[in-house]
């Protein structure tokens, strides 16, 4: 059975609260994993082990945070900032999520704030 | 004195589950200072007794060629004190395990009573980490931890000739 956007972002919500140990009402859909919700790099596998068990889904490596594979390779980062080839490779990797604000100023450092709770609900939608 | 926080095992499952024993007694030293007047087990060195068990777990079903290092506590729960005397249990159980990282459940029991919930993640630090190097002889399955394991699983693949 399908399950429908809110019955989704309640569950996400329940698994970032176990995962981060923040309150349910931070978890907004808005909210970024790392600079509102605190996560840390180990944080992103936690929470990729508890969709699969809560939505009973496979989660293959990378595919929900695919930008720190990014990261290392100089054809994708140059001085910091994403290259067009990197920025054409994180849209691929990156359907789920909206990428419009982050291409103004491809920052590496705010690669971060593209992982907001909205797009592991879209995410973890395509996949139930 | 040695950093090994659990005496012996009494179960262990591969890949599924393990369960530990310790016997806890004034002749460990830090416990007169914790605290002058009520011993107690410092509950910290509960949570690495139980990062051991399940640590070991953990590293069995990749036959001890990772190294695994405890990354997360992502639940630490206590409701009793552990006294000189007591004898604790840490039953543990492997919830997920990836190619960089697993995730363990674990309580801490004294006979029937639970005194603690402890559920840890740990990453394999070769996986990780961007790809920094590590020495390569495995630091963290020494012998004195192998020894755990005489007589439930057999010796590991790297170190059969």
């Amino acid at each position: 059975m399908a399950m429908d956007r809110d019955q989704v972002f309640e569950k996400v919500q329940e698994v970032l609260v176990d995962a981060l140990g923040v309150d349910e009402e931070e978890v907004s859909e808005k909210a970024t994993l790392m600079g509102d919700l605190g996560a840390e790099s180990i944080d992103f596998l936690d929470i990729v082990f508890r969709l699969e068990k809560a939505f009973a889904i496979k989660i293959p490596r990378e595919e929900l945070f695919p930008a720190e594979a990014l990261m290392g390779n100089p054809d994708y980062v140059n001085n910091g900032k994403l290259t067009a080839s990197g920025m054409a490779m994180l849209k691929e990797k990156m359907p789920h999520t909206d990428l419009s604000n982050f291409e103004k100023d491809p920052d590496i450092n705010k690669i971060g704030d593209l992982f907001t709770v909205a797009s592991i609900v879209n995410y973890v939608q395509s996949k139930v | 004195m040695r950093w090994i926080w659990i005496d012996k095992f009494e179960e262990f499952k591969s890949k599924e589950s393990a369960v530990s024993l310790k016997n806890v007694t004034l002749a460990e030293e830090h416990i007169h200072d914790h605290f002058p007047g009520f011993p107690m087990m410092p509950e910290c060195l509960i949570i690495e007794a139980m990062a051991q068990t399940a640590g070991i777990l953990v590293g069995e079903a990749k036959n001890f060629k990772e190294k695994v290092v405890l990354a997360k506590i992502s639940k630490a729960v206590f409701f009793d004190f552990v006294r000189p005397g007591d004898q604790i249990r840490f039953h543990t159980k492997m919830e997920s395990i990836a190619p960089e990282a697993a995730s363990t459940t674990g309580k801490v029991t004294r006979g029937d009573k639970t005194i603690a919930e402890i559920d840890l993640m740990f990453s394999h630090i070769d996986q990780n980490l961007g790809g920094k190097q590590f020495p390569k002889e495995n630091f963290v399955f020494t012998d004195m931890f192998m020894s755990l394991l005489q007589g439930f699983i057999n010796k590991p693949a790297a170190e059969t000739k």
